[in-house]
């Protein structure tokens, strides 16, 4: 028995383990160690595979390879700040696409000067190669997008669909030529060639699908392309007879999905809704019909002074954090003031909208990050019933969840969207940069309701004066 | 079909059942978490870069399986360390309720 036959068994470890990870992952009790476990057994798979026969010629290479994607990789999560960790996680879903497409060009060449091309090896290696194309091309946009580096709105222009629809074809059209020529044996036109012009092909339709799709949708978007990801993988797994890949590959892809399909319901969407549909085609008259609204109507503004009173006579309040609070780090001012409150004898609660932040759960992860009880967090069924025994909402750069015109004006683009109803809380507090709309680029009703006053600044500094003058008055 | 993609389709299906059984039940709280360790296992694709690597003689093939066991690498490490990042969040609040 040599070291080569045992890779196949350390391989089978690593698909337990990785199981065992995501189900752990599924609760809070065992998330930790559900990714340590699976971490352990990606180790394993990895240093087993220096063993394998393949690798032998080529391990300077794949040591220079783990170095600088090592350092990459740990630099990157470690000094990431949590507010950008949703584009983080679409960067590394970035590159395992694009790792499983140079996978896929490399088997195709192998198996060609090799000779064995055949169909269902080829199909399995386009796709691979089509579908990690796409996830690494999305996931750059919606980084780029999240980052601000490119426009978060919709980029939509006359003709889109058949843009779009005409790379998918010509995309499908060339796989067709390359299986053709992998049944026949031979290849009219150089396969190579065809293998990177696909490659191109792919990568311009990652830009086309994500490209019209607005910011306020990127969670979904990232979701969905971390579960392609894992389709590659499998893909890749398929190409190169390797079980472990196809296992893990595939997992993900399945728990993708459903996760997908989760985050769209949070948003009341379907999968189908986010990727071809509403936001950008709605827009036009929802800004019309919001900027009409706007008129004749006017916003009442306040300083941290009355905030603090304000406040400081209520019984109930509810924080509504959102993604200005995660963006100006304000977190621990919160928590101080909830702190001071409660010594006060205020009752005070968290709303959590579920797609707060950038992510369903980003909002939990940032509060916790700040000591927040876990206890004090409610989501949305919980605590929409509150809002009118509530004294004052406090909302900090909370925008779309908010929103009432989600409920009320058909025309809207978020219409049909499930928000925190915070505008029946009594009084509202909103702290907010500026008037500028939030991510899905329209105008909030809420600041124009009279009971709403608006405390501009930066979500840290406004909160720490109110806290001021909170200790002044204590 | 060859027994060994006969084999290897019995493991894709299997595992999609396994995948969709293992999360149908997660809180909302752990939604981010779970798709970075998701993320984070997809980076098994490093496994494949590996196998790969030297397949192609030549500067282009030494290029790209460079580049693929980076980009392999960088999806693991960085996936983990995140998700690892995000957990020990969530783990410290007891510890401070005691204070």
């Amino acid at each position: 028995m040599t070291v080569e036959t045992l890779i196949p068994v350390a391989y089978l470890i690593a698909a337990v383990t990785f199981i065992l990870g995501l189900k752990g992952l599924s609760s809070p009790t065992t998330a930790v160690q559900g990714n340590r476990i699976a971490a352990t057994g990606m180790l394993i798979a990895v240093i087993a595979t220096f063993f394998a026969a393949d690798v032998k010629g080529g391990v300077p290479i794949i040591l220079a390879g783990v170095a600088v994607g090592g350092v990459a990789g740990f630099a990157g999560a470690r000094t990431v700040k949590m507010t950008a960790m949703p584009q983080m996680v679409a960067l590394f879903n970035g590159a395992g696409g694009g790792a499983a497409a140079l996978v896929a060009i490399l088997e195709f060449a192998r198996q060609r000067d090799a000779g064995v091309l055949e169909f269902g090896a080829s199909l399995a290696t386009l796709l691979a190669l089509i579908i990690g194309a796409v996830s690494f091309s999305g996931s750059a946009i919606a980084f780029g997008k999240l980052q601000g580096l490119i426009t978060p709105k919709a980029f939509r222009y006359a003709g889109q669909q058949f843009v779009t629809g005409g790379i998918a074809a010509a995309t499908a059209l060339l796989s067709l030529v390359v299986l053709g020529g992998a049944i026949a044996g031979s290849f009219a036109i150089e396969p190579m060639l065809l293998i990177a012009v696909i490659t191109l092909l792919a990568l311009a339709f990652g830009v086309a699908l994500v490209m019209p799709i607005g910011g306020a949708d990127m969670p979904v978007v990232i979701s969905l392309l971390n579960a392609y990801t894992g389709l590659a993988v499998a893909m890749a797994g398929f190409t190169l007879n390797n079980q472990l890949l196809i296992v893990a590959g595939t997992l993900v892809g399945a728990s993708g999905t459903i996760l997908t399909r989760l985050m769209s319901k949070a948003m009341n969407r379907s999968l189908g809704n986010v990727l071809f549909g509403a936001f950008g085609a709605a827009t036009t008259a929802g800004a019309a019909a919001a900027s009409a609204g706007l008129e004749g109507r006017s916003i009442r503004s306040i300083g941290a002074e009355d905030a603090a009173i304000l406040l400081s006579y209520a019984q109930n309040v509810i924080v509504v954090p959102g993604y200005g609070l995660a963006v100006a780090q304000a977190q621990h001012g919160v928590r101080e003031l909830a702190d001071l409150l409660e010594s006060k004898g205020i009752n005070v609660k968290y709303a959590i909208h579920p797609v707060a932040g950038r992510m369903p759960g980003h909002m939990n992860v940032l509060l916790a990050e700040a000591n927040v009880p876990y206890d004090k967090l409610f989501d949305m069924e919980q605590i929409n019933p509150e809002f009118q025994r509530t004294d004052v909402a406090l909302v900090i750069g909370a925008n779309d969840v908010t929103n009432p015109a989600a409920r009320s004006n058909p025309g809207s683009p978020i219409y049909g969207m499930p928000i925190l109803d915070v505008d029946k809380a009594q009084n509202i507090i909103v702290i907010k940069r500026s008037m500028k709309p939030g991510f899905a680029g329209i105008d909030n009703d809420l600041y124009l309701d009279p009971k709403t006053a608006m405390l501009f600044g930066d979500a840290k500094d406004a909160v720490s004066k109110v806290v001021q003058e909170l200790k002044k008055t204590a | 079909m060859t027994t060994e993609a006969i084999v290897a389709a019995y493991v894709f299906i299997l595992a999609i059942f396994v995948g969709f059984e293992v999360v149908s039940k997660v809180p909302s709280t752990l939604h981010t978490p779970l798709m970075s360790g998701a993320n984070a296992i997809h980076g098994i694709v490093i496994v494949g870069a590996m196998l790969v690597a030297s397949a192609i003689p030549g500067p282009i093939g030494t290029v790209l399986g460079f580049l693929a066991v980076v980009l392999g690498t960088a999806n693991v490490v960085g996936g983990f360390v995140v998700t690892d990042r995000m957990l020990a969040m969530f783990k410290q609040r007891p510890v401070r309720k005691r204070e």
